[in-house]
């Protein structure tokens, strides 16, 4: 399997929580949060939503597709956009998109 | 109210180290009447029960605890993200095993440099290779790894090196902070401020390694705050975002806020929800209204909350006035004498290299 990389996502991209982080629901703030080595995001509900199809094998161009078919007014960019961020910060990584599938899981 | 994120478990002060900037209490003998385990479990659970996501165990050396096993077998089971914070001294591999089957999250690995000889020197015990072994068993057992390197006048001439060694050791994030001039450190304050000269260099090493290890690690410097032009936002806020919950069980917004003149507060007496939302101490400096001037008109208030209550009192005999590192306080002469005496061309009024180094507590329980 090719190394994860960092950096813009791309549609074939197929993204995947870091393995140290972990996406889990707070009851005391009735929302999601990530938590990684040292540090908490709380996240909104379509924040939440778009990083539990992050599954190591839905492409980006796959997670938009699903997001379009649950939610009116999706917006592609803003999704590969908030993914980008999280690429950033290390928080989620991406098998590279390559002819023929990653071939993950 | 804001909800805590973090909890700071400071399990024990006992630890085989003697680091000169250790930020532990001066009173260490004070702190020897620890939590029992069955005490712990509840803290933890209460403080999930407040918001609090992270738990970092740490001291004193947290594995002097016989029963941090357990502790962190409980934080799990509540579902919180566990940190070790560690100098290494007892990681075995039966230990970290034990750890990793109880759901630790994640290993921070203190180091003092990138060879042995100085290492050993601030650590005050050999020290480095275990350490080192650490480090690669962190790694080989599947956990992230953090290291983190206190930098000081002693050391920061190394740290290109010491950037090289978490690269050798596969670290995930490195920890390049400053000391924090507190306690230990701020006793040890003149052997320990580094010059300008040597943070300039520090700061060109840190992009060239950022550059280099983009994808593979993430790299965490800390200036000195003497030489900021404001402060830092001390804890992002006195009692807004995180507690500490020291050996014998005072709950603190800070861990160095045993120094200030304020009412104590602790879990054998109180619970840690009321200690947050309403025990005096964690009131006292909560949100702005308590603000002297310079900082109560001013347009960062809320962007660093008037610094640091500790290092204002430390500085000035007063926690209620602005950081003394702001160049906007009254008090800012302090600093600017400090920071003068670091960067003398002689070494006159400048103790060199003098350590008091910090000694090995008593305890009774734990």
């Amino acid at each position: 399997m090719p190394a994860p990389t960092a950096g813009t996502v791309d549609d074939v991209d197929r993204p995947r929580l870091a393995p140290y982080v972990r996406l889990t629901f707070d009851p005391a703030r009735d929302g999601y949060v990530l938590l990684a080595p040292e540090s908490v995001s709380v996240l909104n509900g379509t924040g939440a939503t778009i990083l539990e199809l992050c599954d190591g094998r839905r492409t980006v161009a796959e997670i938009v597709a699903e997001l379009c078919a649950r939610y009116d007014g999706v917006d592609g960019a803003e999704v590969r956009r908030f993914l980008t961020r999280l690429v950033a910060q290390r928080t989620v990584v991406v098998d590279p998109g390559v002819a023929g599938g990653a071939g993950h899981g | 109210m804001d909800r805590p994120f973090g909890l700071l478990a400071e399990l024990t002060y006992a630890c085989p180290l003697h680091c000169p900037y250790c930020s532990n209490p001066l009173n260490l003998a004070d702190y020897g009447e620890e939590l029992t385990t069955a005490e712990w479990l509840r803290v933890l659970a209460e403080a999930k029960e407040l918001g609090v996501l992270q738990v970092h165990l740490s001291g004193g050396e947290p594995l002097q605890r016989r029963d941090l096993v357990e502790i962190v077998r409980g934080a799990g089971e509540l579902g919180l993200y566990t940190n070790l914070i560690t100098s290494a001294i007892g990681f075995s591999p039966r230990r970290a095993e034990q750890l990793r089957a109880a759901g630790l999250d994640h290993v921070q690995i203190s180091v003092q440099a990138a060879e042995s000889a100085l290492s050993d020197r601030i650590a005050g015990l050999p020290s480095f290779e275990r350490k080192v072994a650490a480090a690669r068993l962190t790694k080989k057992l599947g956990w992230p790894l953090t290291l983190n390197v206190v930098l000081h006048r002693g050391n920061i001439d190394g740290i290109a090196r010491i950037l090289d060694l978490a690269e050798e050791l596969a670290a995930d994030r490195i920890e390049l902070a400053n000391t924090q001039y507190y306690g230990w450190a701020l006793r040890n304050r003149g052997a320990l401020l580094p010059s300008r000269a040597q943070l300039e260099r520090a700061e060109t090493a840190v992009r060239t390694a950022r550059e280099r290890l983009k994808e593979r690690m993430e790299i965490i410097y800390v200036i000195p705050d003497y030489y900021s032009r404001y402060p830092k936002p001390c804890m992002d806020g006195w009692g807004r975002r995180q507690l500490t919950v020291v050996p014998n069980g005072d709950v603190l917004p800070c861990p160095t806020a045993h120094t200030l003149p304020l009412p104590r507060a602790g879990v054998r007496e109180h619970s840690l929800a009321w200690i947050w939302e309403r025990s005096p101490l964690f009131r006292r400096f909560r949100g702005t209204d308590w603000m002297p001037d310079p900082c109560r008109g001013c347009d960062r208030r809320e962007l660093d909350f008037g610094g640091c209550r500790c290092q204002a009192f430390q500085l000035t005999g007063d926690a209620g006035r602005t950081d003394p590192v702001c160049h906007l306080s009254p008090d800012h002469g302090v600093v600017i004498e400090a920071v003068r005496a670091a960067n003398g061309t002689s070494s006159a009024g400048r103790p060199e290299a003098v350590f008091v180094p910090r000694p090995h507590p008593r305890r009774s329980a734990g």
